[in-house]
């Protein structure tokens, strides 16, 4: 049987046509586009060009404020270090409990060098509290980092406001929209977003490519210097057959904006709904109001993901755990973990996130596919007897923790 | 995803022994915070012989966690007590044929389960006096509780200090950011190489000349010098653990069950004992169970 591929928020496949229009960049097309020779000339008229598809997706004002970087990851820093270096003054910068290690890992590294973080925190949904972030709002913060979609539950922070609140006073503000772009319709030139990353490989372009939008007129300072690249705020030899290729991917997911959010969403809902009626003792994760369309996040009670996972793989079925970019971390995810969801179903989580390639064919299968799963680990688990967890599963099996 | 070996797969596609076991008479509930896994093992043990007639395990956790339970049934079953007690994680996780190093406290769990079984099954209260921290040397799985007290406990100054005290830090050296904040924490600051930390442990079996950090390097080199010899013929060596004269490897790829095997030791030994100029002696993983 042929496999089922439901991670597409760890990352997606190529479209094929995005493949094809990158080809040629390795070959003929192999001039650097800084070059005066017709070589690098035509390379960096295809550049231009997707520079604008990617502006057009944002919905980005010029397309002079699109940086090419190598990944989110690099574009996530570049913003904050850029705030840093530009308002030396200002030492405090605010994010949220639930972002991407991308930027959790870089503010806990601000703080050995004496910077303040805030980082916002969210209720059992994943959402945050306006008022307390309106409160720390002030002169000392240097920049606002918030995502504009969680990468394991899928939910919405009401990034739009927040940058209007952050406008008002003065602060920059980023987000981190690599889940987002493609998934949601984007309009910055009617923000006040100031600096926004984008990963390609989250929308069918290849790995290694990523966007920093940087809006006119935002301080900015490089993270990499050097060659005039870029405008010279990200030097370095563009990776011309990766632009192209995102430039690509970038007009295919504006086609398909509606088709993400009617099909794949449907697709989405059925799945959760078919898989929570024969599993007992499971919770969909996130503002189920408020979220991207084609990310379902369930807990099943007192099981481990990765034994799910493993079972699910044998069946040729892939999706991910809590932490889902992390296979080398053990810890139950920290989003799970900041939404207060207890250990027992924090660890069962599970994570299916579709992509416009996905058949209700597929969805079918999984949802046949997952019920079974759940049952044999339970019948594994100490917290379970027969057909329900025993009675009072925390009090009936409370190890000794080492 | 984890690089689990095939009888790890197995045990956990097909545990053996598991789900709840009628008139256990020692039963052991013990779990590991760090992770979230835990583990109930059941045993009904003969009164008159200490024998364990049977074992049984539920298992909350992960799939090494559940073949590490499976295995530990298999491996006591039919042992006394006594006989059983002796049974150190490092078995549980070779008679899985290894597992990743960020799981071997899954072997760790399986091993404190026994421990609380049968004192549960002596009337005995068990307690546990192991922390477990993130682990940070992933080469010798050294976690972060135990660097942190091996530098407060014998005044460790610098990262070599470390690395000779725990081994953390000694192979590819991608955690001594990790272990410097370590030392800043507990110090207040980082010392540069020269002020040595008071005296060396009296149970390194180590000779002088290299400090244990300089020695590992060097068997580390000389490895990686022998590999594209080996790679050459679909085989490969990896080092696994230095125990004083010690030096166990893991051959892989063809070299496998090679029956050139103890020739290509032999050799690796030559070079071993050339390079650090002293005699050693070079085992095969497997006989680190036996010792």
């Amino acid at each position: 049987m042929s496999p089922i591929y439901m991670d597409n928020n760890a990352t997606t496949a190529c479209d094929p046509a995005v493949v094809e229009a990158m080809l040629p960049f390795f070959t003929e097309q192999f001039g650097n586009a800084s070059s005066i020779h017709s070589f690098g000339a035509q390379v960096g008229k295809a550049l231009k060009e997707a520079r604008g598809q990617v502006q057009s997706i944002l919905g980005a004002a010029h397309d002079s404020e699109i940086v090419f970087t190598s990944c989110g990851t690099e574009s996530d820093s570049t913003a904050i270090l850029s705030a840093l270096k530009a308002y030396p003054d200002r030492r405090t910068v605010i994010t949220t409990v639930v972002e991407h290690p991308a930027i959790l890992t870089l503010c806990e590294h601000l703080e050995k060098d004496g910077y303040v973080v805030h980082r916002l925190r969210v209720d059992k949904k994943g959402r945050i509290d306006l008022d307390e972030y309106k409160s720390l709002l002030d002169d000392r913060v240097a920049i606002v980092s918030a995502m504009w979609a969680n990468n394991e539950t899928g939910t919405l922070f009401p990034v739009e406001d927040m940058a209007e609140l952050a406008h008002a006073k003065g602060i920059l503000f980023h987000t981190d929209a690599v889940q987002a772009v493609g998934k949601l319709p984007i309009d910055l030139k009617n923000t006040k977003i100031d600096m926004l990353s984008l990963s390609g490989h989250k929308l069918h372009a290849p790995k290694g490519i990523g966007v920093l939008y940087v809006r006119r007129n935002t301080r900015f300072r490089p993270l990499l210097r050097g060659g005039h690249q870029e405008r010279g705020r990200r030097a370095g030899t563009e990776n011309s057959a990766s632009i192209v290729g995102l430039g690509v991917a970038c007009e295919l997911a504006q086609q398909h904006m509606e088709v993400e959010n009617t099909t794949v969403k449907r697709l989405r809902d059925k799945l959760e709904r078919g898989i929570l009626a024969k599993v007992k003792n499971a919770f969909v994760n996130g503002d189920r109001l408020l979220r991207l369309p084609n990310t379902a996040s369930i807990a099943f009670e007192y099981v481990e993901g990765e034994g799910i996972l493993l079972l699910l793989n044998k069946l040729g079925i892939a999706a991910s755990s809590g932490s889902a970019c992390t296979s080398g971390s053990l810890e139950p995810s920290h989003v799970m973990r900041a939404m207060g969801i207890p250990y027992t179903a924090a660890h069962g989580t599970i994570r299916f996130s579709l992509s416009r390639y996905n058949t209700e064919e597929e969805v079918d299968r999984v949802i046949a596919a997952v019920p079974p799963i759940i049952a044999q680990l339970r019948k594994l688990s100490p917290y379970w007897s027969g057909d329900g967890p025993v009675a009072n599963p925390e009090k009936a099996f409370a190890p000794a923790y080492a | 995803m984890w690089d689990y070996s095939e009888k790890v797969r197995e045990h956990f596609f097909n545990p053996r022994n598991s789900g709840p076991l009628d008139n256990a008479n020692g039963v052991g509930d013990v779990g590991s915070i760090k992770c979230g896994d835990a583990l109930r093992l059941m045993l009904k043990v003969n009164p008159e012989s200490e024998v364990i007639e049977d074992a049984h395990f539920q298992t909350f956790g992960c799939g090494s966690a559940i073949a590490s339970s499976s295995a530990l049934t298999e491996i006591i079953k039919g042992k006394t007590l006594d006989d059983a007690l002796k049974v150190s994680n490092q078995d549980i996780a070779d008679y899985l044929d290894g597992l990743p190093p960020e799981k071997m406290h899954c072997s760790v769990m399986g091993r404190e389960a026994l421990q609380a079984a049968v004192a549960n099954y002596r009337g005995e209260v068990w307690s546990d006096d192991h922390e477990e921290g993130d682990l940070v040397c992933k080469c010798f799985a050294i976690d972060a509780v135990m660097i942190e007290e091996t530098i407060r406990g014998n005044g460790l100054k610098t990262m070599e200090d470390v690395t000779n005290y725990t081994k953390a830090g000694g192979g590819c050296s991608a955690c001594h950011e990790k272990i410097e904040d370590i030392l800043i924490a507990v110090n207040g600051r980082l010392y540069s190489n020269e002020p040595k930390a008071k005296k060396a442990p009296k149970e390194s079996p180590v000779k002088p000349q290299l400090t244990n950090y300089q020695r590992i390097r060097k068997i580390e080199d000389t490895l990686e010098a022998i590999r594209p010899m080996l790679q050459r013929d679909h085989g490969d060596v990896s080092l696994v653990e230095v125990d004083g004269k010690k030096i166990y490897v893991a051959l892989s790829g063809a070299c496998q069950g090679c029956s050139m095997e103890a020739a290509t030791l032999g050799g690796i030994q030559h070079k071993l004992v050339e390079a650090l100029g002293e005699l050693v002696q070079v085992l095969p993983v497997a006989a680190l169970a036996h010792s």
